[in-house]
């Protein structure tokens, strides 16, 4: 599903060159749970970004459903993110001023998809939102807002959900709501998905945690269940 | 993304902003309305101005003292001077055969007293051909007499609007007025040819050139040449203009011993008039226009200052619109029709006020000239499109800056 080969990544802050990621491997299979941890700076959400779609790899191979995404163009990596892979992000980054069911449409636009608001009815209704699809972001509670961005995430049936630090601004009760709606995604749906997180804690929900020191894969271990 | 999606969207910005996006609109409803409403001046100045000549007659030539240069008529030169003499050799059958009549006139100003009335009016020294030559109707009484200019009788014919004045609603036919303290007796009212205020053809009095040689002006030409203000000439048939036109320059260099090219009079017939006066007007309009141009490109300026600050402020916007599958040129489209629907609501506002001004002035007295304005449906397509090419053009900018957004960046913009 998803295969990385010795990726690295640079990036240029003026004159100085930073090293992110420095040759990491990588394979996650289809219906895998897999947790990313790491320390800021150690390069984990550089790896979900180029994971994402959102960037591409100074050098390496990046295999997605086999086929070979790192050199494609900007709008091809766009139709990419488009249908087969959905983002949950920390600070839920939903369009303000935005009802939760147009937020929760907004991936189809962009693909040009039918039946908008129905799928994003069946969408918040997975999540448990249906009743507040009309309200704005700033009518809803942090979890609401990151079951909205989930539904927006699942709405055109990803084949991974890229979730960064999808717990980081709510409470622990909420956090475990949040991780439920993801391991039944994952086991229901079969969606791939992959959790950035610092949080030992949250990155246990997954089967695989891999961690990430100075750019690189510093060790993997598979939690028993 | 569908086109229909993308204008919502942008529609969508610009309501959620109403005061930004008016006050942005505003610089184009200005333009916009500043070039319509300026331009219908200009329209309507060169429309009257045709209008007017356009009166003159097609078959008339005017023969003026003084050297035309290129740019239209210089008058007055020094000792360029048109005399009866002229006037009377112009009537010549074998060196002018396509002259029809040739009437010479001379002007002066004067005050006309009747009881306790006063007013200041050109007096007219004319030939009975006059009447003819420059289309001129008798409403009341006659017009003059050969025998009127032989014996340099002291007789008037009243202009329709100095009639109103000096004698109200009575007639002034067999009445009395004075010029210079001479008695003039009123044999005749023209109908009225309609314009006001200043340079107003109604507001004249004629009466027999001669009279007004001998009895009014001081002005004699040396070796008892009578001088005159200008020969008014017809033609036959309007399309012998040109061929008179040259008999006339002929007779006249002779007359005067001048070369070619050195003539110290003007020979002008209505077209070439009106062709002067048109460029002249034109260059009015056109600079009536780039006046309010420069406030459209101001407008436009505005557009592109607050579609800069508005793709700054939905930095994140952007990135989540990229991050769930927005190509660049979604985005880049989204910016563009929203300052492209700026401008063209700014335009449809500023089309009305512009109309509205235009109507507003229309009719408007200035100093004795009634403007008159129109807006011609190539002032109004001008207007609308410049303000919907400039909105465009200034949008671009801003929307390929949005469109060029690192995702990443964007996402993390706070």
């Amino acid at each position: 599903m998803i295969e990385l080969e010795n990726i690295t990544k640079t990036y240029k802050m003026g004159k100085i060159e930073v090293q992110a990621l420095r040759g990491v491997s990588l394979t996650v299979q289809s219906g895998e749970m897999v947790a990313i941890m790491g320390p800021s700076g150690s390069g984990k959400s550089t790896m979900m970004n180029i994971i994402g779609c959102l960037d591409k790899p100074t050098s390496g191979i990046y295999l997605l459903e086999g086929v070979e995404v790192s050199h494609l163009s900007d709008d091809k990596l766009a139709a990419v993110r488009s249908k087969r892979i959905g983002f949950v992000f920390q600070t839920f980054n939903l369009l303000p001023r935005t009802s939760a069911i147009t937020n929760v449409e907004l991936p189809m636009v962009y693909s040009g998809t039918k039946n908008r608001r129905q799928k994003a009815s069946d969408a918040l209704e997975r999540v448990g939102l249906l009743n507040r699809a009309k309200h704005k972001p700033s009518e809803l509670s942090g979890g609401e807002q990151q079951r909205v961005a989930i539904a927006r995430a699942l709405v055109q049936h990803p084949a991974i959900i890229l979730a960064d630090e999808p717990t980081g601004n709510l409470d622990s009760k909420t956090s475990l709501e949040i991780m439920k709606i993801f391991h039944e995604l994952n086991q229901k749906d079969g969606i791939t998905i992959i959790l950035v997180t610092h949080e030992r804690e949250i990155g246990e929900h997954a089967r695989r945690i891999i961690s990430f020191r100075d750019g690189e894969i510093s060790n993997e271990e598979i939690l028993a269940k | 993304m569908k086109i229909f999606d993308s204008i919502f969207l942008a529609l969508h910005g610009i309501i959620a902003n109403k005061l930004r996006s008016s006050l942005t609109m505003l610089g184009i409803v200005i333009g916009v309305a500043a070039v319509i409403a300026l331009m219908s001046i200009g329209q309507g100045a060169q429309t009257f101005i045709t209008q007017q000549i356009q009166g003159i007659g097609t078959n008339l030539i005017m023969v003026f003292p003084g050297q035309a240069s290129n740019q239209g008529v210089r008058s007055g030169a020094g000792s360029a001077s048109l005399t009866m003499e002229d006037a009377a050799a112009l009537n010549d059958p074998i060196f002018a055969p396509d002259v029809a009549m040739v009437a010479p006139s001379s002007q002066s100003q004067e005050s006309i007293v009747v009881g306790s009335v006063n007013t200041r009016s050109p007096i007219l020294g004319v030939t009975p051909d006059y009447q003819f030559v420059r289309n001129w109707n008798v409403s009341s009484g006659e017009f003059f007499l050969p025998s009127h200019v032989d014996a340099r009788s002291l007789v008037a014919v009243l202009g329709s609007s100095v009639a109103e004045t000096l004698f109200g609603g009575t007639d002034p036919v067999d009445q009395f007025i004075s010029i210079r303290r001479i008695k003039f007796r009123v044999i005749g009212v023209l109908g009225a040819k309609g314009g006001s205020g200043r340079g107003n053809s109604d507001d004249v009095v004629m009466i027999p050139l001669t009279t007004l040689q001998t009895r009014l002006s001081r002005n004699f030409g040396s070796g008892g040449a009578t001088r005159v203000s200008d020969i008014n000439v017809t033609v036959l048939t309007p399309d012998k203009i040109e061929d008179a036109k040259m008999q006339i320059s002929e007779i006249l260099r002779e007359r005067h011993r001048v070369a070619p090219g050195e003539e110290d009079f003007t020979v002008l017939s209505q077209e070439d008039m009106l062709a002067t006066l048109s460029s002249v007007t034109m260059v009015m309009t056109i600079f009536l226009g780039a006046i309010a141009g420069i406030s459209l490109l101001v407008g436009g300026i505005g557009i592109m200052n607050i579609m800069l600050v508005t793709v700054t402020e939905r930095t994140r916007e952007i990135g989540i619109r990229k991050s769930v599958g927005a190509k660049s040129r979604d985005i880049m489209f989204q910016f563009l029709v929203e300052s492209a629907a700026l401008s063209f609501t700014g335009a449809i506002i500023g089309y009305l006020l512009g109309l509205l001004a235009s109507n507003l002035i229309n009719g408007a007295n200035l100093n004795g000239v009634v403007l008159r304005t129109t807006v011609t449906p190539f002032i109004s397509f001008l207007a609308f499109g410049v303000a919907v090419a400039i909105g465009l053009f200034f949008g671009i900018y801003p929307a390929r800056r949005a469109a060029k957004m690192d995702p990443i960046e964007a996402l993390r913009y706070e």
